[in-house]
């Protein structure tokens, strides 16, 4: 009788956090930014009905990174878990907290359950009636959450992308420069490439969806051909 | 299992992210069950007093339709409310009204509102109107239980059909049976006299204004000959729900709108009356 290998539970942990780790750095980044009236999300995506950024309830979002049935099937139960409790209580007690942590304990239990961990990394956003009550969550593959503040970004290069907003944003932001800064960020070139390398994604290729806090109850509007060539050509690329 | 969705791990159990179906009705008839007005264990025949709610009309007109519905509920010869409102944004391009159960009427179209959005999130894609139509006679159908113990529900589904670039008009039975109906139609206790009315007033080609206000005076002509449905109160100001939906969606007219044109209904009928008694046609 052959006796299994002994795999001690770190090395365990460790190859299915690499595992995860690798397949979401494959995915585009997508980056979650608050400005003056709400949240605006952006990711380079030309599908137009695959989407990575999406509504879940009233004031909540939800945008994913990683492999598309595994975060759609996550959004989906988002949807079922909002609108059961707005049901089941009231349209007001579905907040952006209770889905984050339905999320982690998903993801978690996944994680340490299952043979193999989801490749996701999530943000789920709530606009708040002021800046001040924005939430924004992000959760990583093996169930961690993070409280963010003002600006996320999910996926392959999130280190450097963060470091390049976090040089050029500044609180109650116009929704066009938000986005100017969020599409030249898109285009940073790949780590070790020249700068003159950096791309211009075009309004085309790009997802771009906003939670807007002046709208009555739905707060999500996605945003797309000449709204968005419109607003991008309003926008002052500010420069880091 | 209803108020707290989670499995005691904490996570989203298996019903939340079975893929396949679009429809919140099919997820709670899988997982929350005793939440569907037409599940709740059979209840031993009796009669209840509980509050009905009357009168809705639908018209159509020159791109649209207009719903519009009294304001009372009635529990057997008492007013139960007056200003209960019975017709509802089913969503962005259609309305609902109700007659029959208020209390189930009103949970069935909240149930039916967040039907139509739950698909709208999760296909990213409206229904059709047909296909809205549809799912309201769905869940109707599952009510039939209650309304054979006499808690009807019957509504009246109007909208805007984005495909066809016209407004039309939906009738159900209680067994959830489905009816387009043409140019105009009425529920509810004061549906008869509501229904010559709109007989008479409907033309073709009305504008939206128009509409509105035939919508008015069949309200008034089935508040005149039925004690269950309540006229303008014009003391109180409270006027009709009236509703009109086109191109741009649902828009409820506003209450000044609405204040003209009870005042010029009332204006004409008052002028009407007194030519008839100063005709001689009158006795009084």
């Amino acid at each position: 009788m052959s006796m299994p290998f002994y795999v001690s539970p770190e090395q365990l942990m460790k190859d299915r956090a690499d595992y995860a780790r690798k397949g979401i750095a494959r995915g585009r980044s997508v980056v979650v930014l608050a400005y003056d009236d709400g949240i605006a999300f952006a990711t380079e995506n030309p599908s137009r009905a695959l989407h990575k950024v999406s509504e879940i309830y009233d004031r909540i979002a939800f945008a994913a990174v990683g492999k598309y049935n595994e975060f759609e099937n996550l959004r989906v139960a988002g949807v079922r878990y909002a609108d059961l409790r707005g049901f089941s209580y009231d349209r007001r007690d579905v907040n952006a907290r209770g889905l984050a942590n339905a999320y982690a304990q998903t993801l978690g239990t996944v994680f340490t359950t299952e043979s193999k961990p989801l490749e996701v990394e999530l943000v789920v956003a709530e606009v708040g009636d002021d800046p001040a009550t924005d939430q924004i969550y992000r959760l990583s593959y093996d169930g961690s959450v993070a409280d963010e503040r003002d600006f996320v970004v999910l996926g392959g290069q999130s280190d450097r992308l963060r470091e390049e907003i976090a040089g050029a944003w500044t609180p109650g932001m116009p929704l066009a420069d938000v986005l100017a800064l969020a599409v030249r960020v898109l285009g940073t070139p790949a780590d070790g490439a020249e700068e003159d390398d950096r791309r211009v994604i075009p309004a085309a290729q790009l997802e771009v969806a906003v939670l807007d806090r002046t709208r009555p109850r739905r707060a999500f509007r996605r945003l797309s051909g000449v709204v968005l060539e419109d607003l991008l050509a309003a926008g002052t690329p500010t420069e880091p | 299992m209803t108020t707290d969705p989670l499995s005691p791990s904490g996570r989203l159990p298996h019903a939340f992210t079975t893929p396949g179906s679009s429809s919140f009705v099919d997820f709670l008839a899988q997982h929350a069950p005793d939440l569907l007005p037409g599940r709740r264990p059979p209840l031993p025949v009796g009669e209840v007093p509980v509050p009905h709610a009357t009168t809705i009309v639908a018209l159509t007109f020159d791109g649209g339709v207009v719903m519009a519905g009294d304001r009372r509920a009635t529990m057997g010869s008492q007013i139960a409310s007056r200003d209960i409102e019975k017709v509802f944004p089913a969503d962005d391009y259609s309305a609902v009204g109700i007659a029959g159960t208020a209390g189930l009427a009103v949970e069935v179209v909240r149930l039916f509102q967040l039907e139509l959005e739950h698909y709208e999130k999760i296909e990213g894609t409206l229904l059709s109107l047909d296909g809205k139509a549809n799912r309201l006679s769905t869940m109707i159908r599952g009510n039939l239980g209650l309304a054979l113990q006499g808690l009807a529900v019957v509504p009246l589904f109007a909208g805007y059909d984005l495909d066809r670039g016209a407004g039309r008009i939906f009738s159900y039975d209680v067994t959830g049976g489905r009816y387009e109906e043409h140019q105009h139609h009425s529920v509810g206790s004061g549906s008869v006299f509501a229904r010559g009315s709109l007989k008479k007033l409907w033309q073709p080609g009305l504008d939206a204004a128009a509409a509105v206000r035939v919508a008015v005076e069949a309200l008034v002509d089935a508040a005149d000959d039925d004690s269950a449905t309540g006229g303008p109160d014009r003391s109180r100001k409270i006027w009709p729900v009236v509703a009109t939906v086109t191109a741009a969606g649902y828009l409820r007219v506003g209450q000044e709108a609405l204040g003209e044109v009870v005042a010029q209904v009332a204006a004409d009928r008052d002028a009407q009356h007194a030519r008839a008694r100063r005709d001689g046609e009158d006795p009084r």
